[in-house]
């Protein structure tokens, strides 16, 4: 039974590190630029049928990642903004989000009509290690200290570096950041493009576990943007307790509860935290603009 | 085109056209017709909420297979159409209320993913909840009701059931309780100080645009004679919400034109084959940054660029 407990919460641990990536992404998105993005869930799939389509011209996986990174910064990265987010933001936020949903339509559909329905099995570690009666599983292993470099590096990034601080001055205040002579525009831009670096990396590491299925998204998409508001909305280190979080209690209810309610679990959270603390776990409560 | 009787006359003229067109075609344009009027009575209750109330929702599919559910289950049973009709529109209209209670504590992306969890939780007790719904096997020979058996009388049960929804929508927004809507669409702070009931008038609109989702659905049931629970996941409920926005949120005829695209488009597409989704996607993407206001806006400029064709309107 323990050993039972230790693994479901290392696989929920790994899990849920690749959501706080994703809905750190999304988070990074909706700050710097209002876009929330409802397609972010196809986004992490998109990467991992470039990388497999790479894999079956006989390239390695490394190399299939390294086109999928430069693929997403620029299909997901720029091409997103500049002909998605910036026609239509000036619309209003909310047409930007009913344009995403569109986008997932469109992403869904291709990857449907490009790829094939059917759920393409993507190359994973195998083998793993037995601690007393306890499983660890290479894969897992790896998939959380990959997702929790890249989460602290991102963090270090965001907080230490020029740049970084450059971007968060302009996600909090467009009109200051300006005044102190950052270039806003160009801010914008790398957040975009670090979410679609985000999202490739996610895909890497998720893609071994749920397969690569062009609907993937769906259930990707919700996971993330539950993590997002349960850690807090507006904070990469919300999206890490939000994601950790999920993934452990989803995969806790998966292995302990009913099946068919599995997919309930993450949006009952996701409804009591925004009705009781729609600020998140880390968040600060948020004023209403009247 | 915005001049209340106008837009009224131009929403009854296309539901007449339906019905007249109804006698001269083949049983499959019959049936896109009537799905027609289905999808517009579902839209126009999204777009009270989202177009005229601000405030959106994701779940419009729930109530769709509340409707479609009710009738499918109570038919059989001897209950007649027009009440679980009526019973499918309160079950709707009261789920409507406690769905607006989100709306009162959080607004725009929150509230959007609150009704995103509660549609996708409505369509897993759809899937899972066999006893009742007979699960993924979905329930078929669903019957019509009588006199509307063939698929003509049934068409014009459809669109006289859109028209009355028609006439009912436009009185609402002409009343005060329509008025007190768009006020709380601009701006709730100034509408409350104002004295409108900010409380009541939130969850009235998700009500009624609930009751309405609830009223389309018992009309889809006996339309196909068969559902199953994935008619009524998330999929639908986006395809509702740009429905509304193709159309033009917030406009009365926004709902009619965005159903008829919806419904036409993929007849139209059908050398696209499997794209057709991909391009209506992309449509709407581009719709949205060409023309926010929607086809409606699209319509109404062309037709100002051309003021011969058309007299000046009265200035607004």
């Amino acid at each position: 039974m323990m050993s039972l407990l230790v693994q479901v919460l290392i696989s929920g641990l790994a899990i849920g590190a690749i959501y706080a990536l994703i809905a750190a992404g999304f988070s990074l998105l909706s700050q710097g630029s209002q876009t929330v993005n409802f397609a972010q869930g196809d986004f992490v799939v998109l990467p991992a049928f470039v990388i497999l389509a790479a894999n079956s011209y006989g390239l390695p996986i490394w190399a299939g990642f390294v086109i999928a990174l430069v693929v997403a910064a620029l299909v997901l990265g720029v091409l997103f903004k500049r002909l998605m987010v910036d026609p239509i933001l000036p619309h209003g936020a909310m047409q930007l989000s009913i344009a995403t949903m569109a986008l997932s339509i469109v992403l869904q559909n291709s990857m449907l009509n490009v790829g094939g329905a059917q759920a393409f099995p993507f190359p994973g570690i195998n083998g793993g290690i037995h601690w007393g009666n306890v499983f660890i599983d290479w894969q897992s292993v790896t998939i959380l200290l990959t997702a929790v470099a890249a989460v602290t590096a991102l963090n270090l990034f965001m907080g230490r570096t020029r740049l970084g601080r450059a971007i968060q001055a302009s996600a909090q205040g467009p009109q200051v950041a300006r005044l102190l002579g950052i270039n806003v525009t160009r801010m914008v831009l790398i957040t975009f493009v670090l979410n679609a670096a985000l999202v490739t990396l996610a895909a890497l590491l998720i893609s071994p576990i749920y397969l690569v299925k062009f609907d993937n998204g769906i259930g990707i998409g919700l996971a993330a943007f539950s993590a997002a508001i349960i850690g807090g909305f507006n904070q990469v280190r919300g999206a890490v307790v939000g994601g950790l979080l999920l993934g452990v209690v989803q995969n806790f209810a998966a292995t302990f509860g009913p099946t068919q309610y599995r997919d309930a679990v993450p949006m009952l959270l996701l409804i009591i935290f925004i009705l009781f603390r729609p600020q998140g776990l880390l968040g600060r409560a948020e004023e209403r603009r009247v | 085109m915005n001049h209340p009787y106008r837009v009224l006359a131009i929403a009854l003229l296309l539901v007449l056209v339906g019905g007249v067109a109804g006698f001269g075609l083949k049983p499959y344009p019959i049936y896109l017709i009537s799905q027609w009027a289905v999808y517009t009575i579902s839209a126009i209750g999204l777009n009270l909420t989202l177009g005229y109330a601000g405030q959106i929702s994701l779940a419009q599919a729930s109530f769709v297979g509340i409707g479609a559910y009710a009738t499918a289950l109570l038919m059989p049973h001897g209950v007649p159409f027009g009440v679980t009709l009526v019973i499918g529109a309160a079950i709707s209209f009261i789920l409507g209320v406690l769905l607006g209670f989100p709306a009162l504590r959080v607004q725009g992306h929150y509230l959007a993913f609150v009704t995103l969890a509660l549609a996708t939780i409505a369509f897993l007790v759809f899937r899972n909840e066999s006893w009742l719904t007979n699960g993924t096997s979905g329930i078929d020979k669903i019957v019509r009701p009588f006199p509307f058996t063939s698929d003509l009388a049934y068409l014009w049960l459809c669109l006289g059931s859109l028209a009355i929804v028609t006439l009912g929508t436009w009185w609402l927004l002409r009343s005060p309780w329509g008025r007190a809507f768009l006020a709380l669409r601009e701006n709730p702070v100034r509408a409350s100080s104002l004295g409108v009931d900010v409380r009541m008038y939130t969850l009235l609109a998700f009500a009624i645009g609930a009751a309405l989702g609830g009223v389309s659905g018992a009309l889809f049931a006996p339309l196909g004679q068969y559902i199953e629970p994935a008619e009524f996941a998330l999929p639908l409920s986006f395809s509702l919400l740009l429905m509304v926005v193709v159309g033009g949120s917030g406009s009365f005829l926004g709902p009619f034109l965005g159903a008829m695209v919806a419904v036409a488009l993929p007849e139209v597409l059908r050398s696209f084959q499997d794209y057709y989704l991909v391009i209506y996607g992309v449509m709407v993407i581009l719709l949205l940054v060409f023309s926010p206001d929607g086809l409606v806006g699209l319509i109404e400029r062309a037709v100002r660029r051309r003021p011969v064709a058309a007299p000046a309107e009265p200035a607004k």
